[in-house]
């Protein structure tokens, strides 16, 4: 297996986008800090990049990446190894890469100019969201087999998740107001990895609105050890079942 | 100055005149009550270290109590130790500790009855439900004392410092916590309250009504359930002061309600839920604050008029104004906002587009709070940056129209 | 060696295997013929689970094939269009293929590649090659790791004369060390010399399968095209394609 992802690892770097990928997250960061007046300026742009850009980037990339390496797949699919094998190495490989890419453009910049709690959460939600869309554009390009489609379908997903997804979310709390919604809107997050990445920072961002009212009860939650031990779970499982649906029918698939 | 001349003067009144007494167990004089007893008006009396537990002790003639090496007056959970009433008493050096709770009467270690002139210093007030409760008192100073209560709950622990009906007092460099109310105002006038520090108290830090022409400088309150809560005043100065961490639902840095005429500058307002809270409060000069990683910087109700908030600087708050109101009342001026996205073409220093502090996303958090848990959310972003294009919904008129490029210097 | 039991696909409406059966063995070489479309790459496909079947199974060496990859280590497979990582160079994909399967130099069959000349161009990448050379490589890497199965399709297609020859000499070779050699080709003149058995494809259905001396015998036709054709001359559907393959190759 680490032979292979090691392949691929070496293929990614070929192609210079992964390089390109860290150089624009290193220059924004870096800009970001130099620029803004302060820090907390700077680390909210920051979160517009880990919860809108890195989720975009992960799957336009996975996506293309999987299309363009279709030869290498099938190849590989010829050799006596496991389709499982072959994709869970491209997975390692990709995410590998952009994880790499986004600690060393983000992380770096973070580490020198706002190494606190609300940069060491930022780093892991970016992480974890990485993965997670890395996850979901893997099974995105397993499923549709034209390359138009399956980029069209990491596009849509995206979409959902940063923005129409919250839309609902807002709708729904804003025409039922006046009903307690507290306990539904814990269980909406868990179903948007981006809001769960979020919420996530926010914890550490927001925490002195997050005492207020029934942001109290989100902070009571998601701060305490089960409320952690909740997001990180549900964090995992958005990077396991894509994955493992579409190992499903990548196994399954002819080629 | 008034406040070093009384107290010149007190010193000078116990030295000039008097005996001194020497109160030990090795002295001629054992306990502290037959010392009092003994005393003359003006004599000194000095404690020597020791426990002593003498259930109530009531001083009513002006003498010079002197703790030395930490003597302990222990009130055994059942008695208030000391209770002052007349003038020119002093009570310095000395650790009360463990005054009993009642919940007829407001027992506390010290309390302070009709007089005038009291100094109390330097003493440490352990577990008690009230530390220094004054009533019907004036010109008195309470001054470097330490006061720690146990954090018992609202209705069972009393207040740090409390002042009832008392005038031209000063309460400078206490530290209080563990209390009810750290310090706690009522009916207070011309009096001074500076460089305290009131911290993890159960309810507010500062606890302040019907008080008028006082003013608060340079004091710390962090940590307090509800914060500090200013009501039913006029003439108050708030200067200087560090409001920080007052965490909750109903916590704010400041709560102003039906508070007129007053200034508060020069504050820093940081990780508070919310900054200044204020309803039914007129004339307030809002000016050179600080409010920094607030959920809400500013709540304003619409019960609030002629207020201006001038030159403070915003930074990283949740929200930088929330109101229930569309009218704008108020005025905001120059003031730096770190969510201001304008730009200044003639360099003056002044955005050229006027900034819009109630954002979309406050009003739909005021009217739905569970909206809450999409903060920072590119939803919300998207809503606020059309709000802005096409105002609609949030108060047009409540703007700062000369809001600042580059922080104030303060 | 290879033992294929009943198996059927369909693509959408397309019935592209039906209801095959068949057992090819060591020694044997079986020519894969058949009108396009008639499933012959979709049966090597299926053999080496590339195309999953939708029912029937296939057994090699008595193991059925599902699940358990390793049996494709016994097999070297010469796709129609070989298509391989554009950035990668010729050198490093046998490199890399030796590597996944954990093998050095010295256990490696690399006649082909020195036939073939193409340790001269080894530094060139994938991208640049032509579709003569790709087919080489191809070629040179389904021989490389001295398969017992061979699964050549098309292999002559798209190769000069002289490399053609080259292959087929190859082939021979193979042939003698008693393996399993399966081609398909059009271009039956190739596959003369070569095979031993005939499996003839169309629309899917397996037509027959037949020792080719027993072909010969039956047909009295020496050459494969004329065997084809005269077996097939009662079928009007087929005749048209044979005549086709004919007319190429006269023309040859």
């Amino acid at each position: 297996m680490l032979k292979l992802t090691r392949y691929v690892l070496y293929d990614i770097l070929r192609s210079k986008i992964v390089i390109a990928y860290t150089l624009f997250l290193f220059v924004v960061s870096f800009g970001f800090f130099q620029l803004e007046e302060n820090q907390s300026k700077a680390v909210l742009s920051l979160l517009n990049i880990v919860l809108i850009v890195v989720p975009l980037i992960s799957m336009i990339f996975t996506t293309i990446h999987y299309y363009n390496s279709y030869e290498f797949i099938e190849l590989m699919l010829s050799q006596p190894l496991s389709r499982t094998r072959i994709l869970l190495s491209e997975f390692t490989g990709v995410s590998l890469s952009l994880i790499s890419g986004f600690l060393i453009g983000v992380g770096v910049p973070v580490l020198f100019f706002s190494f606190n709690s609300i940069g060491i959460s930022l780093l892991l939600a970016g992480v974890a969201l990485t993965l997670i869309f890395t996850s979901l554009a893997f099974l995105a390009s397993v499923k549709s087999r034209d390359k138009a489609r399956g980029i069209g379908m990491a596009l849509l997903l995206w979409f959902y998740f940063a923005l129409i997804y919250d839309g609902l979310v807002l709708l729904i709390l804003f025409s039922f107001s006046d009903y307690p919604t507290e306990k539904l809107t814990l269980v909406l997050s868990a179903f948007n990895p981006i809001d769960l990445g979020r919420i996530f920072i926010m914890l550490q961002m927001d925490v002195s609105a997050l005492m207020g009212y029934t942001g109290a009860l989100y902070k009571e939650f998601f701060g305490s050890g089960n409320g952690i031990l909740f997001t990180v779970g549900i964090m995992f499982l958005w990077i396991i079942l894509p994955m493992f649906a579409a190992a499903k029918i990548f196994k399954n698939k002819d080629l | 100055m008034k406040w070093p001349l009384i107290i010149l003067n007190i010193c000078l009144f116990a030295q000039a005149s008097g005996n001194t007494i020497t109160v030990g167990k090795n002295a001629p004089i054992t306990t502290l009550r037959q010392a009092i007893q003994i005393a003359n008006a003006g004599d000194t009396i000095l404690l020597q270290k020791g426990i002593y537990k003498e259930g109530n002790i009531l001083i009513s003639k002006p003498v010079f109590l002197f703790g030395i090496g930490n003597p302990i007056l222990d009130g055994e959970n059942k008695n208030e130790i000391l209770t002052l009433t007349g003038k020119n008493i002093v009570i310095t050096g000395i650790q009360f500790a463990n005054a009993g709770y009642s919940s007829m009467n407001d027992y506390a270690a010290i309390k302070v009855i009709d007089a005038t002139g009291i100094l109390i210093e330097k003493n440490i007030i352990t577990n008690a439900s009230f530390g220094v409760h004054m009533a019907n008192t004036i010109n008195s100073v309470i001054r470097n004392n330490q006061i720690v209560g146990t954090n018992k709950s609202e209705h069972l622990s009393g207040n740090g410092i409390h002042l009832w009906k008392c005038d031209q007092m000063l309460v400078e460099s206490n530290s209080i916590s563990g209390h009810r109310d750290g310090i706690y105002f009522e009916f207070v006038t011309a009096s001074t309250i500076k460089n305290n520090q009131s911290k993890k108290n159960v309810r507010y830090g500062l606890h302040f009504m019907f008080s008028n022409n006082d003013a608060y400088l340079g004091n710390t309150f962090e940590n307090n359930g509800a914060g500090v809560a200013v009501m039913y005043s006029k003439e108050v100065r708030m200067e200087n002061n560090f409001f920080h961490k007052n965490w909750g639902a109903s916590a704010y840095g400041i709560l102003l309600k039906d508070i007129s005429n007053s200034h508060i500058l020069n504050n820093r307002f940081v990780q508070n839920t919310v900054g200044i809270h204020m309803e039914g409060s007129s004339r307030i000069e809002i000016g050179k604050n600080v409010f920094e990683s607030n959920g809400w910087a500013l709540k304003v109700q619409a019960s609030c008029d002629d207020n201006s908030f001038f030159n403070n600087n915003f930074y990283g708050n949740s929200f930088d104004v929330a109101t229930n109101g569309t009218m704008a009342l108020n005025r905001f001026r120059g003031n730096y906002w770190d969510k201001y996205e304008g730009y200044d073409l003639n360099k003056d220093g002044t955005g050229d587009v006027p900034y819009h502090p109630v954002s979309m996303y406050a009003m739909v958090v005021e009217q739905s709070p569970s909206t809450l848990i999409l903060m920072r959310s590119f939803m919300v972003t998207l809503l606020d940056k059309a709000e802005k294009a096409m105002p609609s919904l949030t108060p047009e008129h409540l703007a700062d129209n000369a809001p600042v490029i580059k922080p104030n210097k303060l | 060696m290879i033992r294929i039991e009943n198996i059927n696909k369909k693509f959408k409406k397309l019935q592209a295997l039906n209801d095959i059966s068949a057992i090819f063995n060591r020694g044997q070489v079986i020519s894969l013929i058949g009108p396009n479309g008639s499933g012959k790459t979709t049966l090597i496909k299926s053999i080496l689970g590339l195309v999953k079947a939708d029912s029937g199974n296939i057994f090699i060496n008595g193991k059925q094939i599902n699940g358990d990859p390793s049996y494709r280590s016994q097999i070297g497979y010469m796709p129609q269009i070989g298509r391989y990582p554009d950035n990668m160079q010729i050198g490093h994909l046998f490199r890399m293929m030796r590597d996944i399967r954990k093998l050095s130099e010295s256990d490696v069959d690399a006649d082909l590649l020195v036939k073939f000349n193409l340790m001269s161009i080894f530094e060139k990448p994938m991208r640049t090659l032509s579709g003569g050379t790709r087919q080489k490589v191809s070629a040179a890497l389904a021989f490389y790791f001295n398969p017992a199965i061979l699964i050549l399709d098309e292999p002559t297609a798209g190769l000069d004369p002289l490399s053609s020859e080259i292959l087929k000499e190859k082939i021979m070779q193979e042939k003698k060390k008693n393996k399993l050699i399966l081609i398909t080709s059009h271009i039956l003149s190739d596959l003369d010399e070569l095979t031993t058995d005939v499996m003839y494809l169309q629309e899917g259905r397996m037509v027959f399968l037949k020792d080719i001396n027993a072909l010969r015998q039956e047909t009295g036709e020496d050459k494969l095209g004329k065997v084809i054709a005269r077996v097939m001359r009662d079928n009007k559907k087929n005749s048209l394609w044979i005549d086709e393959v004919l007319a190429m190759k006269s023309s040859d």
